[in-house]
């Protein structure tokens, strides 16, 4: 049943895929004339409405990449296209969750779901009205009112999940949304998202060092080597029927066999990491 | 410590201090007055003097024109402070050329400033303005400046992604924090004007706080002298409370009072 859906979606879904990256490689400068390469060659497509975990050791240039398909950040060599385009500017057609607090400190809650809206036109009665809405789909409705400040890590990233979607952008780029939280809240989190993803595929490009999260939540997993010049070295499918429970997945048996083969590659691009950033 | 705790061990302060005062300026202490009362005045006396002042009503002027060039001080100031901050802020090479000379100019004492717009603006209220917005608007400006070369990156990048365009951009971003920044200094800018206003009065004025201590020391009259000092002390109070009361209005999203940079 779940195979038939998918086959269904792949029919009506056009061609391009969301997010193609090809050959990215993405180089600073440092001082002097050094020259530091974040990520080398690396290309990854997401197609419409997939759910992609790219996973790496910490500093692989992750993030990077994920900065390159939100057009924040222009590759050195290869090309970026969004459903065939190819990117110039800004990636309009994304929303972008970040790792680090990116609320508007000054508004509540409730307007910080709502700027999106406001900024493209929408009148603010009416942009307002949509926030209260969204806040109520994410769990939020008695905190309209509060300033960031106000409210524990685990519900800003609710509000900021808010802020995103209320805009339906096409694809959704995390960048390790739920890194800051304790693990039951990133549990809670998980299947919050998956609910809102499943109500409405979007593509999404999701960032992590978990591995388990990434299984748990995704289509298909990206393992990216250790930078520095980060590589792109696996790709696998995840097989495990939707919809999922973020905890009661984790106790398949499919699950343990994937996460132990991709573990077995991983593994050694992890220690290569540490043994690199010295463990930080 | 509870409020009533606090708030009577900072009665107490006052207490033994003046209680002190008393005793070595008016008790001899093996035949000697430690303090004697011609120089320190006496608590009795500065208390006697503040008293007649607001029986007779004569500092009820002095009072509103000290508050009149603050106030103009301030909002002149600021005004400046802001829109020059963002301007510097948002144009790096206006910035960079102008560099030296701001840090000149703050970095000159406001106090030796006084004769000249005495001479330019006359003994009115205007050369204290001056004085006193000469004071703010530095303050003003380098925390504004701040303000917007200090937005969190992630903040604007989300913004970005948010679809706000440049214009959005400033109004949603860089403008709130520019004044937040601006709001966590009002306590100094505030008492700054009102520095810059009594120290223009103290140094050539017919009227204001300045002026009465300046007229009393000039007679040799200490009682005089310390009872402006008291009232002025009380005034500065007054309106920092309701710099608070402002402040906690604005900055409710806050979750502490930032820093202040002066």
């Amino acid at each position: 049943m779940q195979e038939s859906g998918a086959a269904l979606r792949t029919t009506i879904a056009p061609a391009a895929p969301a997010v193609a990256l090809g050959d990215v490689t993405i180089a600073f400068r440092l001082g002097g004339n050094a020259v530091y390469t974040a990520v080398e060659q690396a290309s990854l497509s997401v197609a419409d409405g997939e759910f992609v975990a790219i996973v790496g050791p910490t500093g692989c240039g992750k993030s990077t990449l994920l900065n390159v398909a939100a057009g924040l950040l222009a590759p050195s060599a290869g090309t970026a296209a969004i459903f065939g385009h190819p990117l110039a500017g800004l990636n309009r057609q994304a929303g972008y969750l970040f790792q680090a607090e990116a609320l508007f400190p000054w508004k509540t809650a409730r307007e910080n779901v709502a700027i999106g809206l406001e900024v493209a036109g929408t009148s603010r009665a009416e942009a307002q009205r949509r926030a209260e809405d969204w806040l109520g789909r994410v769990g939020l409705n008695a905190f309209g009112g509060r300033y960031p400040h106000m409210l524990s890590g685990g519900q800003r990233k609710r509000v900021g999940l808010a802020q995103v979607l209320i805009r339906d952008p096409k694809i959704l780029l995390m960048d390790e949304p739920f890194g800051p939280l304790d693990a039951q809240t990133r549990q809670i989190m998980g299947n919050l998202l998956l609910d809102l993803w499943t109500a409405d595929r979007k593509a999404v490009l999701f960032v992590t060092h978990d591995l388990e999260e990434a299984i748990a939540l995704s289509d298909r997993v990206v393992i990216m080597s250790a930078g520095p010049a980060a590589r792109i070295i696996g790709d696998w499918p995840v097989r495990l029927p939707r919809p999922r429970d973020i905890a009661e997945v984790k106790l398949d048996a499919a699950f343990h066999a994937l996460h132990r083969e991709i573990w077995n590659t991983l593994k050694e691009e992890v220690l290569k990491g540490y043994a690199q950033t010295g463990g930080g | 410590m509870s409020r009533v705790t606090l708030l009577s061990l900072q009665v107490l302060v006052a207490v033994v201090a003046i209680a002190a005062w008393h005793v070595l300026t008016t008790v001899p202490i093996l035949g000697v007055t430690v303090l004697p009362p011609f120089f320190f005045s006496t608590p009795a006396d500065v208390f006697g003097r503040v008293v007649q002042w607001f029986v007779e009503g004569s500092i009820w002027r002095h009072l509103w024109i000290t508050l009149v060039e603050a106030m103009l001080a301030f909002v002149i100031g600021s005004v400046a402070g802001v829109l020059i901050g963002f301007w510097f802020a948002r144009q790096p090479l206006i910035a960079a050329v102008f560099d030296p000379y701001v840090k000149m100019m703050n970095a000159l004492p406001r106090v030796v400033l006084a004769p000249i717009f005495a001479l330019w603006l006359g003994l009115g209220i205007w050369s204290k303005v001056a004085l006193g917005v000469t004071l703010v608007f530095f303050i003003v400006f380098f925390n504004v400046y701040q303000g917007v070369k200090e937005v969190s990156p992630t903040v604007l990048a989300n913004a970005r992604m948010l679809g706000m365009n440049e214009r959005q951009l400033m109004r949603h971003v860089y403008w709130p924090s520019a004044l937040s920044w601006m709001f966590s200094s009002l306590h100094t800018s505030v008492g700054f004007a009102v520095v810059g206003a009594v120290v223009g009065e103290y140094l050539g004025s017919a009227a204001g706080l300045g002026y009465i201590i300046q007229q009393a020391e000039g007679v040799f009259d200490v009682a005089g002298v310390f009872a402006g000092m008291f009232v002025l002390a009380a005034f500065v109070i007054l309106i920092d409370a309701v710099v608070s009361l402002v402040e906690k209005r604005l900055l409710v999203w806050r979750p502490v009072a930032a820093e202040t940079r002066t």
